[in-house]
């Protein structure tokens, strides 16, 4: 089986300050794999590497290297492509200034999709995947800005979706969700994972016990340990800070 | 809400008081000084307004004879066409070099080329206008007659550039600021969506920002509409209607200007100069009102 991504010695730093110290891994195609930590361990950093967005930080080094099947992502000369095979669910959710239906077209429209049923298509699909669909259907054309915040999250996931991404990273997506809807975005997952790879930035430790496959823990820039999530999650894993943070008696 | 004011205004200190009166004084003048210059606007003006003045006439038509002996005329539709016109001409050039400008400095450039651009624009606002003026009487005056082998370079085309120079930095300055108050995250969203910059550009940032970058639009061309020394070196100050860009015009700011120093105070053309200042202050009323309309408007789009 070959691997989906290959991280290998992946450092980055922000001037001066390391974020991420030479971690190497692999993630399985279309395995669920959560990456868990406390703050300021370089979550978001690697996944920032991963799309390449980090070069919009100019203070920002990244040395290793990323490969995507095979292919090492900086030498990808279509970053804007490479951003499509990717989608990314930020924190805080950013639902643009623009209609719900503008929200989730914007990335088929920005690849160069003009036809508008298939727009159309994928909007629904999308906007039904991320279980916002019965919510907005009769009000495609109000501003994304003006759902709540809930909402706007789901929207993400639905725009995330739109380009049909070989790995879709979200990062801690249910801060601004309810329980009930985060259950039911979780169920997706499971399901778009016959279809993709996921990376899951989570601070909630049972949400990666409840759907990973696999589970990294990061802590201060460094990969701990990674293993199937059983592993993480039973009595015994490697390494005895994992542990820690997982029963919540770290620190 | 009353209420809760009320309630804690008892143990507000003393110098909150103060301060809260001072800046209330402030805003309350502010708004006793607007009515006092139309005030005293329509003092002057008033007398021939209700008495005498043919309306029609001083609306539509094209004759300006106010000193004339046997065939007085009070016409000043050529005024207000080569004040529209001229307006319009210069913000058919500032609004893209402006706008193009704003977006140029808050996207695409590194921030050391940035602070260069930022300081040529404010020198550009801190010229006096009867420098441009100036600029348009010779340099512009000779540079049209060279391209467009016109007999004289003083035209509306010559005013329009003029007005547009300095209305961009203007246009360039808010709009910047529009598009610097975009919050970062939507240019981040949008280009994990794969966008390319322009792309970010066109269809994020514009709709983001766009009630700032109408405010500016709309600053550049009151600033055209009311701008006077310039107008009246650079456009040939003839009574005119004009037929293209190449033909000399007079707008209402400049007949001001230029007449207001030789007539006697309260006679007929006096009184009828300030009428023309009524009519400016009802145009830069009836802009504004139409902006705020339009800002509304979108903003229950929104
Ligand atoms: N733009 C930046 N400039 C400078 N330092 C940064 C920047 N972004 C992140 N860092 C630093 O990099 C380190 C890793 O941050 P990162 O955001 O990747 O952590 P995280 O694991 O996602 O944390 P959290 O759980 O709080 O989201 C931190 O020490 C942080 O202060
Ligand atoms: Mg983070």
């Amino acid at each position: 089986m070959e691997n989906k991504i290959e991280i290998s010695d992946l450092r980055v730093h922000y001037g001066d300050t390391p974020a991420l110290n030479g971690i190497s891994f692999d993630v399985h195609p279309n395995e669920i794999l959560s990456i868990i930590g406390p703050a300021q361990s370089g979550k978001t950093t690697f996944l920032k590497v991963i799309n390449r967005t980090l070069e919009f930080t100019p203070e920002a080094t990244v040395e290793g290297s990323v490969k995507l099947d095979g292919v090492d992502i900086r030498t990808i000369g279509d970053v804007y492509g490479l951003r499509r095979r990717i989608g990314m669910v930020l924190p805080l959710p950013v639902g643009l200034p623009l209609s719900i239906y503008d929200n989730v077209a914007f990335a088929p429209r920005a690849a160069g999709l003009r036809t508008k049923s298939e727009l159309d298509e994928i909007v629904e699909r999308c906007l039904q995947q991320a279980a916002l669909w019965d919510e907005v259907k009769d009000r495609l054309d109000t501003l994304g800005t003006k759902l709540s915040g809930g909402q706007q999250q789901r929207l993400t996931i639905a725009r995330a979706l739109s380009h049909q991404p070989e790995v879709l990273c979200l990062d801690e997506f249910s801060i601004a969700i309810d329980p009930v809807t985060t259950m039911r975005i979780e169920e997706v997952l499971k399901t778009l994972q016959k279809e993709m790879t996921i990376l899951l930035v989570t601070n909630l430790v049972q949400q990666a016990k409840r759907l990973a496959n696999r589970t990294a823990f990061f802590l201060n820039g460094d990969l701990i340990e990674i293993d199937t999530t059983d592993v993480i999650f039973s009595d015994n894993p490697a390494n005895q800070a994992t542990y820690d943070y997982v029963n919540g008696t770290f620190g | 809400m009353n209420i809760l004011r009320k309630k804690s205004a008892a143990n507000v200190p003393f110098s909150e008081t103060v301060i809260e009166t001072f800046i209330r004084l402030c805003g309350v003048s502010a708004i006793v000084f607007v009515f006092g210059i139309f005030f005293f606007v329509f003092r002057e003006g008033a007398g021939f307004l209700f008495g005498g003045l043919d309306l029609g006439q001083f609306l539509t038509s094209p004759e300006w004879y106010p000193t004339s002996l046997s065939n007085k005329r009070y016409g000043t539709l050529a005024l207000i066409l080569g004040t529209f016109s001229v307006t319009a001409l210069a913000m058919c050039i500032a609004v893209p070099f402006g706008l193009g400008a704003a977006i140029f400095v808050s996207e695409f450039c590194s921030p050391k080329l940035r602070e260069t651009f930022k300081i040529i624009i404010e020198l550009l606002a801190a010229i006096p206008s009867v420098v441009w003026g100036f600029i348009g009487l010779t340099l512009m005056n000779q540079l049209i007659i060279a391209v467009f082998n016109a007999p004289i370079g003083l035209t509306m085309l010559n005013g329009g550039i003029m007005l547009a120079l300095m209305s961009v930095p203007i246009i360039v300055s808010i709009a910047e600021d529009a598009l610097k108050a975009v919050p970062d995250s939507y240019r981040e969203a949008a280009e994990a969506l794969g966008a390319t910059r322009w792309q970010v550009v066109y269809r994020v940032l514009l709709p983001a920002a766009k009630n700032g970058l109408l405010a500016a639009v709309l600053l550049g061309a009151a600033r055209s509409i009311g701008e006077t020394m310039a107008v009246l070196m650079a456009t040939g100050h003839s009574v005119n209607i004009p037929s293209g860009p190449l033909s000399w015009i007079r707008t209402l700011t400049a007949t001001i200007a230029a007449e207001l120093g030789e007539v006697a105070r309260g006679a007929e053309h006096y009184q009828v100069l300030f009428i023309i200042g009524i009519l400016l202050f009802t145009i830069t009323f009836v802009v504004n009102l139409i902006a705020d309309l339009v800002i509304k408007g979108i903003r229950q789009d929104s």
